[in-house]
């Protein structure tokens, strides 16, 4: 019986393999090794910001349109409404990418007033492109599926038949945000996407009455361009419209009240919870525009906590006699 | 000394010492309570939780770095784990032996042979890892779209020296540029068509399988709770778990096949044998034969622990260094060298690339199936409770080994394996059953996250669990809210007092406070008001027995008053009713109806303070379906769960 002798370029080879296997296990454990446990929650870098996108000689600035007892054609009643205030020109710069943030909240129907009306959309989208918007984009985060809430309230056809781009959300296009100074935005999913994409804003509401806030007009608005499970802001509603009044300062906002919804609001679902009350406001200041959409609810500014809210922080004034107020009769 | 013996001695001593750490691990501070004991050494002595948890995560947990020295020593050295140290190995191998004795050797040579199905647990092992590199492979099919430059960087010098290497050496470099193409190309295209998919996730499912979490796991829930009597008294009352029946069986299983064949598990079905195989093959020393002197007798195959043929062409990735066959030689022609078997040896495992391609491919894909459920999303349930320090779901599922050393320690017993609640991933993971043991969640322990050994559960403090000091800021650890169920509630549904669960809440100031509410007896009849005396009242109608209603919880009212408050019946007797107060006015008449009033105290929840801990739904004195429960509302590990502003 005799000792096989090693192959010693074969136990050469042997050692180096296991020279290797040990070196790259020992990088990778060490590598790797946290002595720490993780962290509870991962905090998200807060880098993202939304811009100013108000123009700063525009300010307090307001139209309030009024139509005849026949009713009123919205397009040209905003036509006339912007031309008092120096037409679209003033606010939207040739190049300049603008986005609409229309209510889109509900699947109903335009007629039944609970979403801004395709009509007015598309007479806003033209007067940017014809002003020499590069692009004009309407979004919204509904609470309704999105999809069937663009396609049934007709903005979605509208928007495009008058040239612009519809974004529906994912969730690929929020972005965790945080208001500075705020207190319940914080690290929150905004739909940023389009925000980014954009120079001007403009904001489109119809007058609603809204059980929780008392109103759903253009500051409430703004609701839906946040994420996540955001009617937990419901618990505090008036703080969430201020904070949303520091989140997003607007070109411009248009009121619509052509026809305001009374009752069982912000949903509607009846005709006759809608009431013709012939207005449209077109203001540089929501503040403003929430305040005179207030009365054709008939309700007063101080009857909504969220505008004494709003105004505390500067986003505007309910006295809206004390601005630059062009009042017209729409033709 | 001879080498098996040496091998049995750290056999039984590893597997009496994971006894003991099941055993210690008791909260207490005796000396066989948990007091500094290294309870979780086995665990991360087991590199297959290193890695798993590596892959899942991209960290290797403080204590899990223990995993590396085995992983050295099986490179070194081959499996010696499976053979020196693996308690579960070592019990199948005890099991075998008794169940074996007196068989002829033909009979133990057939059952000892290799068999096909060994490479099974290749398989496995690979599906188990596959599952675990969801979240990496994520990350990786992202790269192209995050930083295209790098990948074309990656694949133009894959490319180049593809070509490189077939100019140099005219030999299969074509072959390889075409492949690198290909997988580059199969990359951007899966990259694209998963952008944006939160489905590709990681889960840690390796401990459904490994050796070691399983044995802890099966003797701390299956085991320990029958023997836990009057010899070993471990804990005050009987401990219950919920589902451990299929833990049981498959322990029991495991073992029982060591009848059909020695060493059934770890030959066909263990994954971190198979790490193990892999690591191992080739391993510096190894059993084989030397050139001469074998009769073929076949006595080094007779018991032989790993299948693994030392007689022929010997298998290293399944030979378990058991050295049996050394010391069965009669010929000195085994034994354990730096020089490979005279008779040859497969140094592979037996998985063809086929195989192997299907099982990972299995095991990517495994885990965004599951996802489609949705339980770590919309779909999550309320009813799966995680202890105290848990991480959010995802990250919990990319830790937990299902151990049960978090069920093993938690002083209350209200730990439990979880069986579908959790989705087919969370199989196992602990959930709270407040119906069960001996108490809530206690509001001042903190042993379960302390004890986790990857972390699924952070080691908290008690300072961060109730919100004091450094975390006064982030409030205290909640792990769900309770709710009230006013219908089996017994003063909101039955009219009796009660608030058992007011007075255990053990937050401070109460997160259950009370309401007061006088409520109508319901009686057989009208009382009528008959005449008074001071406090005394008379009265005509039904009778009001004293042991019920002079309890100091109902009063009584006139109807002829209205607005007058309630007054407490303080005795009942032939004399009428001895109030504690004097209530009548001048209004008041003979006939006046009097209401039979029961003063009641409604729990409330107020959701800013409960923590979750469970002790209310623990107390509820409606024993079946409590009047009280928690559900993982308002929990604080995840955030989408947060029910407060």
């Amino acid at each position: 019986m005799t000792e096989q002798p090693i192959d010693r370029r074969e136990f050469l080879n042997r050692c180096t393999q296991a020279g290797l296997s040990v070196a790259a296990a020992g990088a990778l454990g060490i590598g790797f090794h946290d002595g720490k446990a993780p962290a509870a929650l991962s905090e998200t870098a807060e880098t993202v910001q939304i811009p100013d996108f108000s123009i700063a000689e525009m300010s307090g600035k307001i139209c309030i349109a009024r139509g005849t007892a026949q009713g009123m054609d919205r397009a040209g009643t905003v036509r006339q409404a912007f031309d008092a205030l120096g037409g679209m020109k003033a606010f939207v710069k040739p190049g300049e990418r603008v986005l609409l943030k229309v209510n889109a909240a509900f699947a109903s129907p335009p007629a039944l007033g609970a979403t801004s009306h395709p009509d007015l959309v598309a007479a806003v989208v033209r007067l940017c492109l014809d002003a020499g918007a590069s692009r004009v984009i309407v979004t919204d985060n509904p609470i309704n599926d999105p999809a069937s809430c663009f396609a049934l309230t007709g903005i979605d056809a509208a928007a495009r038949l008058a040239g612009a781009e519809v974004v529906i959300p994912r969730e690929s296009l929020f972005q965790r945000f945080s208001v500075s100074g705020g207190r319940l935005i914080r690290d929150w999913p905004v739909l940023y996407a389009p925000l980014a994409r954009v120079d001007r804003i403009i904001g489109m509401a119809p007058v609603k009455d809204h059980h929780r806030s008392g109103a759903s007009m253009t500051l409430k608005n703004w609701y839906g361009l946040l994420g996540g499970r955001r009617n937990i802001f419901h618990q505090d509603i008036h703080t969430i419209i201020q904070e949303l009044a520091m989140m997003i300062k607007p070109t411009v906002v248009v009121l619509d009240g052509t026809q305001s919804m009374m009752s069982n609001g912000p949903t509607g679902g009846s005709l006759s919870d809608l009431k013709p009350t012939g207005t449209l406001i077109v203001s540089t200041d929501p503040v403003a525009a929430d305040a005179v959409g207030a009365t054709l609810l008939g309700r007063t500014a101080a009857d909504l906590p969220f505008i004494a809210k709003a105004e505390s922080i500067g986003a505007g004034t309910a006295n809206y006699r004390s601005l630059n107020l062009k009042e017209i009769q729409a033709s | 000394m001879r080498i098996v013996t040496a091998r049995r001695i750290s056999q039984i001593f590893f597997f009496l010492l994971s006894l003991w750490f099941c055993i210690v691990s008791t909260l207490g501070e005796q000396w066989w309570q948990l007091r500094g004991w290294p309870v979780n050494w086995l665990i991360q002595l087991d590199p297959l939780v290193g890695l798993g948890t590596l892959l899942a995560t991209g960290t290797l947990y403080a204590g899990l770095l223990w995993g590396l020295l085995t992983v050295v020593l099986t490179i070194l050295l081959g499996r010696f784990f499976c053979g020196w140290l693996c308690p579960f190995g070592t019990l199948h191998q005890a099991v075998g032996w008794l169940a074996n004795r007196g068989r002829k050797a033909s009979a133990m040579n057939a059952a000892n042979r290799y068999r096909r199905g060994q490479g099974v647990k290749y398989a496995l092992l690979v599906f188990l890892l596959g599952a675990a590199a969801g979240d990496l492979m994520g990350r990786l099919l992202r790269l192209p779209i995050d930083s295209p430059w790098v990948v074309i960087g990656i694949i133009a010098t894959l490319l180049l020296l593809g070509i490189v290497v077939h100019y140099l050496r005219t030999i299969s470099g074509l072959r390889w540029v075409t492949g690198v193409a290909l997988v580059a190309i199969g990359w951007l295209i899966l990259g694209f068509f998963t952008d944006g998919s939160r489905l590709l996730a990681a889960s840690l499912q390796t401990g459904l399988l490994d050796p070691i979490p399983l044995f802890f796991r099966s003797v701390n829930l299956s085991l320990l709770p029958l023997i836990d009597g009057r010899l070993v008294a471990l804990s005050p009352a009987s401990r219950l778990y919920p589902g451990v029946f299929a833990i049981g069986v498959i322990f029991w299983t495991a073992v029982f096949l060591n009848l059909v064949i020695p060493r059934f598990y770890c030959r066909f079905v263990c994954p971190l044998g198979a790490l193990f195989g892999v690591l191992g093959k080739n391993a510096l020393w190894r059993v084989g034969q030397r050139a001469d002197g074998c009769t073929a007798c076949g006595d080094c195959d007779r018991y032989c622990e790993g299948g693994c043929e030392p007689s022929s062409v010997i298998r290293t990735p399944e030979c378990i260094l058991c050295m049996n066959c050394l010391a069965d030689c009669r010929h000195g022609v085994m034994g354990y060298h730096l020089h490979a078997s005279a008779a040859g040896e497969v140094a592979v495992p037996d998985i063809s690339k086929r195989e192997l391609v299907a099982a990972l491919a299995a095991g990517v894909t495994a885990v965004p199936l599951a996802r489609l459920a949705g339980m770590t999303g919309d779909a999550w349930t309320p009813a799966v409770i995680r202890p105290p320090g848990s991480l959010p779901e995802e990250a919990f599922l990319q830790r937990c080994i299902k151990c049960g050393q978090c069920m093993r320690v938690c002083p209350t017993n209200v730990i439990h394996p979880a069986a579908f609640q959790a989705g087919i991933e969370g199989i196992w993971t602990p959930m709270l059953n407040f119906r069960m043991g001996t108490s809530g969640c206690q509001h001042g322990c903190i042993a379960c996250g302390n004890l986790c050994p990857t972390a699924a559960i952070r080691p908290i403090s008690i300072g961060e669990r109730l919100g004091k000091g450094d975390f006064e800021a982030r409030g205290p650890i909640r792990i769900g809210m309770a709710f009230v169920d006013r219908g089996r509630c017994l003063p909101w549904a039955m009219d009796r007092p009660c608030i058992v669960c007011q007075e255990n809440c053990p937050v401070s100031p109460k997160a259950i406070f009370t309401r007061i509410e006088f409520r109508p007896v319901r009686l057989d009849g009208d009382l009528h008001l008959r005449g008074m005396t001071g406090n005394r009242l008379t009265f005509d109608g039904p009778a009001l027995p004293s042991d019920r209603f002079a309890t100091g919880d109902y009063y009584v009212s006139l109807d002829g008053n209205p607005g007058m408050i309630p007054v407490r019946i303080v005795d009942i007797g032939p004399g009428g009713i001895t109030l504690e107060d004097h209530p009548f006015t001048a209004n008041t008449a003979e006939e006046d109806r009097i209401t039979l009033l029961v003063r009641l105290q409604l729990p409330y929840v107020d959701p800013a303070r409960c923590i979750g801990c469970g002790v209310c739904e623990h107390e509820c004195p409606v024993k079946g379906r409590r009047a009280i429960r928690v559900t993982a509302e308002n929990e604080t590990r995840e955030r989408r769960h947060r029910l407060l502003l």
